[in-house]
């Protein structure tokens, strides 16, 4: 084969003929480079890192002088040795512009050099584009197949979204080529600038359809691939392209041996019969010595787990037995499947399996499983006592790696749990006697449930486990030595304080004597270096001087905390969790409310016409029964303005009970003490303690979806459920990531008028890998059964920039709330 | 695919290559952190690995580690395939490939990955294809000038 061949004879070419000159004359007037091959010699002959070094900025420097003299004859050997450079981490940024020159070159030895220092050095980031975009313009109408395939290769690599625009129309007169190899690169081509632009798909269209009638076996993958990811972007390419779906089972029917099926394009022809045959061969793979095989194995039985689980279930043991693997990723694939085959009957014994996981897990799992465990325990557990014996073994299990929502559950849990608070306080102080430095999380559900029911470890014997004798019994001053340990711990964090010493105070309540002694530790805390502590310590020492006579209603034990309140809506359920937490807690929980509550004020307000007063009637109407009987409260937003605090929806409940203290007591003494310190409540942020564990929703059979946002490869879609309490609908968000860069600090706010009351889970992550998904679970109640209009702003980070947008909701099936 | 890494068993780089983009910074950070995951698994292990949000396949062939990032649905025995493609072309394109080969010709093992993926999709199924188009292009090197060819 010549040169001639490929229609590339320079020899003609005037350009060439004065390049070839200039460099004659160059090479005689510069010293020759050394050879790439002897640069990597001499580096790979440096013995320390320092030699390796400093060999490189000798070369480095020689490099860059070179580039200043414009020396074209040698430019390809100089940034050839740039490269390798590069990859051993050095930079080379300013080999940009020299690749760029060597792509404008007419030797191919130059092109090949330069289009691949410019995909290595280059990406779409870079603001060389114009340049690059020229060249590639030059050479995709270059008759030589090889140039072409080269800025083809290119392209593909770059594929900025001003380089697809400007390009396009090129890449598509390619893919009408006669030539099969420049065909299948300008395929693969399109595929990227698909990705990067989808709106650029129209003008792919006819030339793909064509595609696909070809012999030539790269050109077909390489149109699958792009039709695959038309598909995926556009519902209506989709249907346009279902026609051709038989022309494919019989180009696949003839090509077995390709390596490649189409299969996302052929809608699922399921054989159930079929499907339990594969799923027993795959339990026998799961046997397999193979590691490859056991993954794919795993990999393939979660998926087919949600068709036929029965089938999936007589391999129970095999898969509990791969949690014990030694490679991470098969115990990772086994442990998810585990919980997906966890039922009514097997929790159990699957139970018992995973929590002996839990205890020898690697760090890296213990939170995922944690929260997984507490999740099937909370669907599954057959009774009371055994699924908080569950939760006190993840949190022991588990230790700091266990998230906060296992705290908040586990606390849910005991308030409403009457007749077992006495035996889980037991077990909780059994716990505490160790040490539990490295268990904050069951530190703080310890303090909590002793400080609501330490009187039944104190007064009464209570015993632990099925042996009637084993007894706990606590002396006051056994219980205040390990609070004194817990309180001055260097290794507590603030938060397990904060909860220690709440419960400290509410133990004032509970014992007989001693209260001296808790008064004392209490003001100990009145000069502490941390601020939130400090000002516990103040404000729980004012409880025992100058206002002890309303200690004892303050500090009464907590209503149970129900799970589901069916006659309320949930949005008031929670909103009276933090009623009854009152004052005392309210660092703990009402701050993450008033987070999230002053958020969706802040968004009412973009609804227009929703003043804030109507928030705080209806939450005043909330706390109506706090749980200390005062005088009824005065009218919130004065206090609120008093205090110049940012009002949110749950900050007047807080308020509400300041205002108790405050209506008691301003008008005797008059002490802005109690009031200033807790004024700043508002502030806390630190502690905020999330309180999720909320019942999962039940989704019911008739679930419809709909596209709610889409831009800038952001799709959000609604996926709406009834739910079982009458006039609410609940809302799956899932937030698809389309573009092939990864959304950062996603946050999702919807604001609702007035007459519906909005409820927002926390969302499932803040990050939406490419191709990946967010969900956030939506609560709406609307007794009005008016039509839902709804506001929602979004904003996430992608590739450095930070994006804002807000989009309304207005067509919502209105039969959705019957 | 996500890149494509290269390294020896000493964790030194041989090959990368990108098909997203990233600052230098994190494409020397994600190298790093798993060229130090990968040689810290022992040989019995199987060739997935679940890392970040992306599931990573690698296989060993002699001292070098060939390893590919792909997104969570795609399918991971396909990649294992095309590793295996490429490990296949290199070893026909070099006679019995070795590291070194590799290192001292790292443009040329660049050059046949360019023509097996695009942008990080399999573009030719045919070895024969792709030695063929590489032959004629290393030709096209040599003759296309109208002095000596200039070595690199």
């Amino acid at each position: 084969m010549n040169s001639s061949d490929h229609g590339f004879n320079p020899a003609f070419n005037m350009a060439a003929i004065k390049q070839v000159f200039n460099e004659a004359v160059e090479r005689v007037r510069m010293p020759t480079p050394m050879r790439l091959r002897d640069l990597i010699r001499q580096i790979r002959a440096a013995r320390t890192a320092t030699e390796e070094r400093e060999v490189i900025n000798k070369e480095c420097a020689y490099i860059r002088s070179t580039f200043r003299e414009e020396d074209s004859a040698w430019r390809c050997r100089n940034v050839a040795k740039l490269l390798y450079i590069h990859m051993l981490g050095y930079p080379a940024h300013f080999g940009q512009l020299e690749c760029l020159k060597l792509i404008a070159s007419q030797r191919f030895t130059d092109k090949r050099i330069g289009y691949l220092g410019a995909m290595l050095l280059l990406d779409e980031r870079q603001d060389v584009h114009l340049l690059i975009t020229n060249c590639l313009k030059n050479d995709l109408n270059s008759s030589t197949q090889f140039v072409v395939g080269l800025a083809l290769c290119t392209l593909g690599a770059i594929a900025s979204p001003e380089m697809s625009r400007d390009l396009a129309a090129e890449v598509e007169r390619l893919m009408k080529s006669p030539n099969a190899y420049i065909r299948k690169k300008a395929a693969l081509c399109a595929y990227r600038i698909v990705l990067k632009v989808p709106e650029l798909m129209e003008i792919f269209l006819p030339a793909t359809r064509s595609l696909l009638s070809e012999k030539n076996h790269g050109v077909l993958i390489t149109g699958v691939t792009l039709i695959t990811e038309m598909c995926e972007h556009s519902p209506d390419t989709l249907q346009h392209f279902k026609k051709i779906v038989p022309n494919l089972v019989r180009i696949l029917k003839n090509l077995i041996l390709a390596g490649y099926s189409p299969e996302h394009d052929v809608s699922g022809v399921s054989d159930p019969f079929l499907q339990v045959l594969a799923v027993n061969i795959l339990g026998r793979f799961l046997l397999n010595n193979d590691k490859n095989i056991r993954y794919v194995a795993l990999n393939t039985l979660l998926k087919t787990v949600h068709l036929d689980t029965s089938a999936v279930q007589r391999h129970r043991t095999t898969i509990l037995e791969c949690l014990k693997d030694p490679d991470v990723s098969i115990r990772r694939r086994a442990l998810e499947l585990s919980f997906a085959l966890i039922n009514s009957n097997n929790v159990r014994t699957m139970m018992k399996e995973l929590l002996l996981f839990l205890e020898r897990s690697d760090p890296e799992f213990k939170a995922q499983c944690s929260s997984s465990i507490v999740l099937a325990a909370e669907r599954y557990a057959p009774n009371k006592r055994w699924h908080l014996d569950t939760l006190l073994r993840v949190l022991i299990a588990a230790g700091n790696y266990v998230r906060d929502d296992v705290v908040s559950c586990t606390i849910q849990l005991v308030s409403d749990s009457a007749d077992q608070q006495g035996y889980v306080s037991a077990q909780l102080w059994r716990a505490l006697e160790q040490d539990t430095s490295d268990r904050q999380p069951l530190t703080q559900v310890a303090t909590w449930c002793i400080g609501e029911y330490g009187d039944a470890l104190l007064y009464s014997d209570v015993s632990v486990g099925d042996d009637p004798t084993d007894i706990v019994r606590v002396t006051e001053d056994e219980l205040l030595d390990v609070y004194q340990r817990l309180l001055w711990s260097p290794q507590n964090t603030v938060v397990t304080k904060q909860y220690t010493l709440l419960s400290l105070t509410k133990l004032s309540t509970r014992f007989r004597s001693n209260v001296e002694r808790i008064r004392q530790m209490v003001q100990q805390f009145g000069s502490h270096l941390h601020i939130e502590l400090q000002q516990r310590g103040v404000e729980f020492t004012q409880l025992f001087n100058s206002h002890a006579h309303l200690r004892p209603a303050l500090l009464e034990r907590m209503p149970p905390m129900e799970v589901v309140r069916r006659d309320n809506g949930s949005q008031q359920q929670q909103v009276q969790h933090s009623a009854v937490n009152g004052v005392l807690d309210a660092a703990d929980v009402t701050t993450e409310e008033s987070a999230v509550n002053s958020d969706s004020n802040a968004l009412l307000v973009l609804l227009g016409g929703s003043d804030l007063s109507s928030v705080d009637a209806e939450t005043e109407q909330h706390t109506a029964k706090p749980p200390v009987a005062t005088p009824s409260s005065t009218d919130n937003q004065d206090l609120l303005d008093l205090l110049g605090l940012d009002i949110g929806g749950s900050a007047p409940m807080a308020m509400n009970n300041i205002n108790m203290n405050n209506n008691v007591h301003s008008t005797n003494n008059n002490n802005p003490l109690l009031l200033d310190p807790l004024g700043s409540l508002g502030s806390l942020s630190s502690s905020t303690q999330p309180i999720s564990g909320l019942p999962s929703m039940t989704p019911s059979s008739d679930a419809s979806s709909l596209v709610a946002y889409e831009k800038n490869g952001l799709r959000i879609m609604f996926t709406l459920e009834r739910s079982d309490m009458p006039s609410t609908i609940s809302i799956l968000m899932a937030a698809y990531n389309e573009t092939s860069t990864p959304m950062s600090d996603f946050l999702f706010q919807v604001a609702v008028p007035k007459t519906f009351t909005l409820q927002m889970m926390s969302p499932s992550g803040t990050i939406i890998p490419p191709s990946g998904s967010v969900t956030q679970q939506l609560r709406i109640q609307n007794p009005s059964k008016g039509a839902l209009r709804m506001r929602m702003r979004i904003s996430y980070s992608s590739g450095g920039a930070t994006i804002q947008d807000q989009a309304e909701m207005n067509h919502f099936p209105s039969e959705g709330w019957q | 695919m996500q890149f494509m890494l290269l390294f020896s068993r000493q964790g030194k780089l041989r090959l990368q290559k990108w098909y997203v983009a990233h600052p230098d910074k994190l494409k020397k950070k994600i190298t790093r952190e798993l060229i130090t995951t990968i040689l810290a698994r022992k040989p019995k292990m199987c060739s997935f690995l679940e890392w970040k949000d992306v599931k990573i396949v690698y296989k060993r062939y002699a001292s070098l580690y060939f390893c590919c990032a792909i997104e969570q649905d795609a399918n991971e025995l396909l990649t294992l395939e095309i590793i295996h493609r490429y490990v296949e072309l290199l070893d026909k394109y070099f006679g019995s490939v070795c590291e070194l080969d590799i290192i001292f010709n790292f443009e040329k093992a660049y050059f046949i990955l360019d023509e097996l993926l695009l942008g990080g999709e399999i573009q030719e199924t045919s070895k024969k294809n792709v030695l063929k188009a590489i032959a004629a292009q290393d030709l096209l090197q040599e003759v296309s000038y109208g002095d000596t060819p200039i070595q690199l």
